[in-house]
């Protein structure tokens, strides 16, 4: 079986609506964490493969640019899930709702 | 050329002290009393130049600027000359500037001294705006000036309560006469198609029936604001009141000045009323009937300004029954020897007051001529001219109006004006002997001393004016602007005036005889007042001014409580609870309903926000 283009594209949304459902469903702020990253990850791979299939460089620099953000986002997010822990001794999203009038 | 400046120099005068009193010296009571003082007194002496610069014979002249051009309609703001104005100014700056030097003696203790200078000379600008005026807006303007000063000066000591409601009581009761004056005003305007006085006299002089059917109408309506300055029936009620203003301030406005306005602005306008016989009738008739009320009540009160309050009130009404019977040089006669004795009354009043430390009950008084031996001549000086004993000025001005109402054939009138003599010199005679003589009531009166001779000063040159202010040549002066009867009389001749009709003459001393003989029998050492026990609820009705406060305080002022009420309850519910409520209330739904939406979760934003995305890619790509 020849693999192609929309191959790639099916693995990608699988792994972007696995990283959607980890982020609305659950609870951990950290595994929300993770399911964002794989968000990212799937949009890279989508590109990836434009980039292959096409020819053409322009998605593999994008994606270098958002390996390059999404390293500078973890540290800061890491950085504010600890403190938040600090403050609250808690992690999960039930707890944190002051921004409820 | 030099002369033409001399009016706006003397007008303006005074308006340059307040500003200068009330921006740089109002904490320097001396300096700001020297330059209040000194611009009426400079305004004054400019006067007396500027007469002798024009022989004592001044023609008519109007220095103008125009102020406005709306449409066709042009308002100058321009001086007129006449002997009329004239004369008036040298009352409101002779007795202004005898008054203003009494006032530094009289106010000298006060804290406030500067900001009552500054109102007075505010005030002196204003009166001499209305006496100058030439066309009726500008009158009209100074004339609320005028109100408006008078206004800070009987509210000058507003901490007590009752100043202020005096205050407030004699601005409001104005504004109701005035309110009638610029519809008058307005009326003449769109009948006559100018406000300047001389082009209203000329259109009128030339078509005597130019007003029409309008004339009566627009006259009373001008009479309006009168009756509200000269304090006549039914807008009687203020000037009484007002005495919570200090004496000096009576004085000025209350006696000499202001309240004249009224009767003079009616004779400055008389061109407009000398073609409606209905107008000046009933113009006579309320002059007569104030005199005669005004009187009855000064009989029963206590109160040592108050009386000299009713006795104005009462010779108002004499110069409008003047008016009224088209005798406007006897008016402004009887005005001009007002403003002498009934400004020396006051004063003399004011020394009296001080040297009883502010005791103002005559009961409270007695004995006073030993004390205050000056005060007492000049008291008794004032006295006897408002009554109108010979050779006094009142004796004169006085028996003009009674020939004059003898000449119209106004018996009634004629009847009411004695009777009002005689009442006139039983009430002045009753405060003069139960203040002056008999025994001291009170340890005050004991103890008084005469005043300073910076108040005694200006009461001797104000007396010396009421003695010979009926023969030095007033009417002659009026006379030439209303068409004197005689040519201009010699001081001897003037003298003699009254004995050439004796009728009137004999009667108006006999009124002031019986009114003299009344006072001596009652109040000669009385301790108490012998009247009330004689006359019972009639004496009742007189000490409580026959209940026309208490009948406004229930008509009109619980007319005005009831409106104010509802439109309150109007304003309340209708506009702030139903009109904004609802806007209100319906911005305040609808944002309880959105702050649901905040549910504060995470998790629910993110879900909205990718169902969001989901719609609109639903909407680009599939659509």
């Amino acid at each position: 079986m020849h693999i192609g283009l929309q191959h790639y594209l099916a693995v990608s949304m699988l792994l972007f609506c696995l990283g959607l459902l980890g982020v609305i469903l659950r609870r951990n702020l950290l595994v929300i964490y993770m399911s964002l990253e794989l968000m990212l990850n799937a949009a890279n791979l989508a590109l990836v493969s434009f980039s292959r299939f096409n020819n053409k460089l322009d998605g593999q620099v994008l994606v270098f640019f958002i390996i390059t953000v999404a390293a500078a986002e973890v540290a800061v997010g890491l950085a504010l899930i600890v403190a938040l822990y600090r403050k609250r001794q808690s992690a999960h999203v039930e707890d944190l709702t002051s921004m409820k009038l | 050329m030099k002369n033409e400046i001399l009016p706006w120099l003397i007008l303006f005068l005074p308006l340059f002290s307040a500003a200068a009193i009330t921006l740089f010296t109002l904490r320097r009571k001396t300096v700001s009393s020297l330059i209040s003082i000194s611009a009426v007194v400079t305004g004054f002496v400019l006067t007396c130049l500027f007469l002798s610069a024009n022989t004592f014979h001044p023609t008519v002249t109007e220095t103008t600027v125009n102020w406005l051009t709306i449409g066709n309609l042009s308002i100058d703001f321009g001086l007129k000359l006449d002997a009329l104005s004239l004369m008036m100014m040298l009352i409101v700056t002779g007795v202004g500037g005898a008054i203003h030097i009494y006032s530094y003696g009289y106010m000298h203790d006060d804290r406030s001294m500067a900001r009552f200078f500054a109102c007075m000379s505010l005030f002196t600008f204003s009166m001499l705006g209305i006496v100058l005026a030439n066309n009726f807006v500008m009158m009209f303007i100074f004339w609320e000036l005028v109100g408006v000063s008078s206004y800070l000066l009987i509210g000058f000591w507003f901490e007590k309560p009752s100043a202020g409601d005096a205050a407030k009581k004699a601005f409001i009761t104005n504004r109701l006469g005035d309110f009638g004056f610029l519809l008058g005003i307005l009326m003449v305007w769109s009948l006559l198609g100018s406000l300047n006085f001389g082009a209203l006299n000329s259109i009128v002089t030339a078509n005597s029936a130019a007003l029409g059917c309008g004339a009566t109408l627009a006259g009373l309506l001008i009479f309006c604001g009168a009756m509200g300055k000269s304090a006549q029936f039914p807008l009687h009620v203020w000037l009484p009141d007002a005495m919570e203003g200090p004496t000096p301030v009576s004085a000025l406005i209350h006696a000499a000045t202001m309240v004249a306005a009224g009767v003079y602005m009616l004779c400055r306008t008389f061109f407009l009323f000398e073609h409606s016989p209905e107008a000046l009738h009933v113009i006579a008739y309320i002059g007569g009937f104030t005199a005669l009320l005004a009187a009855l009540m000064a009989i029963q009160q206590n109160d040592i300004k108050r009386i000299i309050a009713y006795s104005t009130l009462s010779q108002l009404g004499y110069m409008v029954m003047a008016v009224g019977l088209s005798g406007p040089t006897t008016a402004m006669f009887h005005l001009t020897t007002h403003a002498f004795f009934k400004a020396l009354l006051f004063l003399s009043a004011g020394s009296v007051i001080i040297g009883m430390h502010h005791e103002q009950n005559i009961w409270q008084m007695g004995n006073l001529r030993k004390k205050m031996p000056l005060t007492f001549l000049t008291f008794f000086i004032g006295a006897l001219a408002l009554c109108g004993v010979p050779p006094f000025s009142g004796f004169y001005s006085k028996d003009a109006i009674l020939a004059l109402a003898l000449e119209e054939k106004n018996y009634l009138l004629f009847g009411v004006a004695l009777f009002v003599a005689a009442l006139t010199t039983f009430y002045t005679f009753r405060l003069f002997f139960v203040v002056f003589f008999g025994q001291e009531k009170s340890k005050e009166a004991s103890h008084a001393h005469e005043s300073p001779l910076v108040i005694t000063l200006p009461l001797v040159a104000l007396a010396v004016l009421s003695v010979v202010g009926g023969f030095i040549g007033v009417t002659n002066f009026y006379g030439s602007q209303f068409g004197a009867k005689h040519a201009s009389l010699t001081v001897m001749e003037q003298f003699t005036h009254p004995f050439h009709d004796v009728f009137p003459m004999a009667c108006g001393i006999g009124a002031v005889v019986v009114g003299l003989f009344l006072a001596f029998k009652f109040y000669k050492n009385a301790a108490t007042d012998p009247l009330p026990a004689k006359l019972g609820a009639l004496a009742r009705w007189m000490a409580n001014r026959f209940y026309f406060d208490e009948l406004y305080e229930a008509t009109v002022i619980r007319f005005h409580d009831l409106l104010a009420q509802s439109s309150d309850w109007f304003d309340r519910w209708i506009i702030e609870g139903a009109c904004i409520g609802l806007i209100r209330g319906g911005t305040d739904l609808s944002g309880r309903a959105l702050r649901l939406v905040q549910t504060g979760n995470l998790q629910t934003y993110a879900f909205l926000f990718v169902f969001g995305v989901a719609l609109l890619l639903y909407f680009v790509l599939v659509k």
